[in-house]
C-alpha cells in the first residue's frame, strides 16, 4: 500500500484532484474575504453558491453555451448578493439572520426555478460540461504537468484571480478604501469614501464569486444539478476566511489544504485502509477546526465586522 | 337568541354537508379512493422518486386520486401524516425510515382504518402499518456477473452514499455475482457520506479508476461522467439511467415500485388489507427489481456473458437461486 501511494501514478491523481475539489472553495473564499474585508460578513453564501448552480445550469441546459451558463451564475450570485446588501448594509439588519435567511431562501428558490423548467424527471437532465484543458508544453512536464496543467478553464481562471484579488486588496487605492470601510468606517467617511456604497459594490462582487463557484459544480466537476449540491462548500469558505485571516494568498492555501485532505481520504478509501469511513470523511473538517484553532489568537478580523454604519452614531 | 341562532347553523351547515357527500356517492357510486405519500427528500432522490413514480402510474391506471408532500423534516412528520390521515385518505405510504420511522407509527395507531406503508428495517405494525423497503441486491448480483466476466484489470469499483444495510446488501451482491464467475476480482468501495454530492461521487470514482476498477456500481449520481472521461463502464442505480451517459452504463439495476403499490391500493380497496411486510413485492420474481435493458450494450456484451445472466436470472425468477443477503458493511479489498 505505501508503494503504491508514493506512486508517481497516484501522486499525479492526487494533486489534480486536489486542484479541483479546492476550485469551488477558493472561488467562494475570495468572494467572502471581499465582503468581509468591507465589513459585511455574508452567510448567504451556501445558498448564492446553490442559486449560481442553478442557475448556470439552467441557463445552459437551454441554450447550450457553457461559458453564458457562468455569465448567468455569476449575474444570479449578484442579484442575491444585492438583496443582502439591501438588508445588512442599508437596513442596517443583523448580518449573521439576514445571511441565514438567504441560504433558506436560496435553496428553496433554486429548486423551485429548477422545477419549474424542467419537472421531475426520473433521471434528472444532464449537460455537456466543461472539459479539462490541456495546456502545451507545460502539460508534458511530469507529475506537476498531468496534474496542474490539465485542468477546467475555470480553474485556471480562479489561480489568475487569486493574485489579482490580492494586489486589488492591498495594492491598489480602491483596495486600501475598502479595507478602511472594513477596518475604520468613520475614518473612510470623514475623507470622503461613501461607506455603504463601497460595501454594497463588495458584496454584490462576492456575490459574482460565488455564484460561479457553484456553477462550477453544476458545469465542470458535473453535469447535473441535485438539491444541496453545494454540499457545505460555502461553510469551508467561511472557515477558509477566517484560517487565512482575510488575506486571499494564505486563505488560497488553507482550501488547498483541504482539498488535498478530501482527495487523499477517498483514495484511501478505494486502497482498503481498515477504519470506518466516518473517519476517513472527517479527516479535511478535522483539519480545518484544529487550524481554526491554532490561528484563532492571531486573527485580524476587521474592525467594521457585523457592524452597519450609521453617520449619526459616530464615535456614540 | 344567541345560542338558538348558532345551533340553527350549526344544524344547517350539518345537514347540507350531508347532503353534499351524499349526491357525490350517489353521482360516482362510491368514494373516490385517496392515495397519498410523504417523502423526506425531494422526488429528485431516487429512493423517492421510485416510489413517487410508481404512485403517480398507478393513480392514473386505477384512476384514483393521488396527492404527495415532499422535503418534510422530521418535526413536521407527524403533523403531515395526520393531516392526510384525517382528511379522509385510504393509503398513505412514504420513504420513512429514519425520523419518519417513529411519528408514522405513532399516527397509524390513531387510525386504524387508514392503511400505512412505509419503508423501514423493522416488523409491521398491527392492525394496519404495513413495511416495505429496497430490495435490489438481485439485479446487483447479475450486474456484478457481468462486470466479473468483463472485468479487464480485475478490479471493480462502489461509490456509495451511506453504509446503511440496504445499500450494504446491494455492495456485497454485486461483489457476490463478480466473485461468482471471477475468483480473482477485486472490490473496492467508497462511500461519500452525503446523498447530493455528484462532484465527490465523482471524484471517489477517479480515484477508484485511476487505482485500476473498469466496472464501477454507481450508487449515486456522479460516477457516470468520471466513467465517461477515462473510458471506463458503469452500472446504474434505481432505475433505468442509460439515457445519461449511453456510452458508459452498461445497464442498471431498477427498483419498480409498481406492484408494490398496485397491490397495496388493490388490496385496501378489497378490504383485505393487514399489516405485513411488503417486501416480497420488491423482489425479482415479483417485478419489483429488475436489470434494466442493455440497450446500446446490447450489441456490445458478448453472448456468453448474456447467457450466464439470463440463466441465473431464470434461477432467480423460479426460486432454485436464491441471492445471498449480506449486509455487513463493506471494505475495499
Amino acid at each position: 500500500m505505501i508503494n503504491e501511494i508514493f506512486s508517481l501514478h497516484f501522486l499525479t491523481g492526487l494533486l489534480g484532484a486536489t486542484l479541483r475539489m479546492s476550485t469551488p472553495i477558493i472561488l467562494a473564499t475570495l468572494g467572502e474575504i471581499i465582503a468581509e474585508r468591507s465589513g459585511v460578513l455574508n452567510l448567504g453564501i451556501e445558498g448564492t453558491m446553490l442559486f449560481g448552480a442553478a442557475i448556470g445550469f439552467l441557463t445552459t441546459l437551454s441554450t447550450g453555451s457553457l461559458w453564458l451558463g457562468v455569465l448567468m451564475a455569476a449575474l444570479a450570485g449578484m442579484l442575491l448578493a444585492l438583496l443582502m446588501a439591501v438588508l445588512a448594509v442599508y437596513l442596517g439588519l443583523s448580518q449573521h439572520v439576514s445571511g441565514l435567511g438567504i441560504t433558506l431562501f436560496a435553496s428553496g428558490l433554486s429548486m423551485f426555478i429548477y422545477r419549474l423548467v424542467v419537472g421531475s424527471p426520473t433521471t434528472p437532465p444532464t449537460i455537456t460540461p466543461f472539459t479539462p484543458v490541456a495546456i502545451p508544453l507545460l502539460s508534458k512536464i511530469p507529475l506537476i504537468g498531468p496534474s496542474f496543467f490539465n485542468q477546467y478553464s475555470l480553474t485556471y481562471f480562479t489561480w489568475i484571480l487569486i493574485p489579482v484579488v490580492s494586489i486589488f486588496l492591498f495594492r491598489t487605492r480602491p483596495g486600501l478604501r475598502i479595507r478602511t470601510v472594513g477596518q475604520n468606517p468613520f475614518a473612510a467617511d470623514t475623507v470622503g469614501v461613501n461607506v455603504n456604497l463601497t460595501r454594497t459594490l463588495c458584496v454584490i462582487a462576492g456575490g459574482a464569486f460565488f455564484g460561479v463557484a457553484g456553477a462550477f459544480l453544476t458545469l465542470a466537476q458535473q453535469n447535473m444539478f441535485l438539491k444541496d449540491v453545494i454540499g457545505g462548500r460555502g461553510w469551508i469558505a467561511i472557515a477558509m476566511t477566517i484560517f487565512g485571516n482575510w488575506n486571499p494568498v494564505a486563505a488560497t492555501g488553507g482550501a488547498l489544504i483541504f482539498g488535498f485532505l478530501d482527495a487523499f481520504q477517498l483514495r484511501m478509501q478505494s486502497l482498503g485502509v481498515n477504519l470506518p469511513f466516518h473517519v476517513f470523511l472527517m479527516i479535511p473538517y478535522l483539519v480545518t477546526i484544529l487550524a481554526l484553532i491554532g490561528v484563532s489568537g492571531k486573527a485580524s478580523v476587521p474592525a467594521g465586522l457585523l457592524k452597519p454604519y450609521r453617520r449619526e452614531e459616530k464615535g456614540g | 337568541m344567541k345560542k338558538l341562532l348558532s345551533l340553527l347553523l350549526i344544524t344547517a351547515i350539518t345537514v347540507s354537508a350531508l347532503f353534499a357527500g351524499g349526491s357525490k356517492e350517489q353521482q360516482k357510486g362510491e368514494k373516490p379512493f385517496k392515495m397519498a405519500a410523504i417523502f423526506q427528500t425531494s422526488i429528485e432522490e431516487p429512493w423517492d422518486g421510485a416510489i413517487h413514480a410508481a404512485c403517480e402510474k398507478v393513480a392514473k391506471e386505477m384512476n384514483i386520486t393521488y396527492e404527495f408532500a415532499e422535503g418534510v423534516q422530521a418535526a413536521d412528520f407527524e403533523k403531515v401524516v395526520r393531516e392526510y390521515a384525517s382528511r379522509g385518505f385510504n393509503l398513505i405510504v412514504g420513504d420513512a425510515f429514519l425520523a419518519g420511522e417513529e411519528p408514522s407509527r405513532r399516527v397509524a395507531k390513531d387510525y386504524p382504518n387508514v392503511a400505512f406503508a412505509f419503508g423501514s428495517e423493522h416488523g409491521p405494525q398491527e392492525p394496519n402499518y404495513s413495511v416495505f423497503d429496497n430490495w435490489i441486491h438481485e439485479p446487483a448480483y447479475l450486474s456484478g456477473i457481468i462486470a466479473g466476466m468483463m472485468t479487464k484489470t480485475n478490479t471493480l469499483g462502489v461509490v456509495a452514499a451511506i453504509p446503511i444495510p440496504e445499500v450494504n446488501r446491494l455492495v456485497n451482491a454485486y461483489k457476490a455475482g463478480a466473485l461468482s464467475v471471477n475468483p480473482k476480482v477485486k472490490v473496492k468501495v467508497s462511500f461519500i457520506g452525503s446523498w447530493f454530492d455528484p462532484a465527490k461521487a465523482k471524484e471517489a470514482a477517479v480515484a477508484m479508476i485511476q487505482s485500476g476498477a473498469d466496472y464501477l456500481y454507481a450508487e449515486r449520481f456522479g460516477v457516470f461522467e468520471a466513467a465517461k472521461e477515462a473510458g471506463v463502464y458503469a452500472f446504474g442505480n434505481m432505475a433505468d439511467q442509460n439515457s445519461l451517459a449511453p456510452d458508459v452504463v452498461v445497464t442498471s439495476c431498477i427498483w419498480d415500485v409498481y406492484p408494490l403499490i398496485k397491490k397495496s391500493v388493490e388490496s385496501v380497496k378489497a378490504g383485505t388489507w393487514k399489516a405485513a411486510n411488503l417486501k416480497n413485492w420488491s423482489m425479482m420474481a415479483a417485478g419489483g427489481a429488475k436489470l434494466a435493458p442493455y440497450h446500446g450494450f446490447d450489441s456490445k456484451l458478448p453472448a456468453k456473458v448474456k447467457d450466464k445472466v439470463a440463466a441465473v436470472e431464470a434461477k432467480i425468477m423460479d426460486g432454485s437461486f436464491t441471492v445471498p443477503v449480506d449486509e455487513s458493511e463493506p471494505v475495499s479489498d
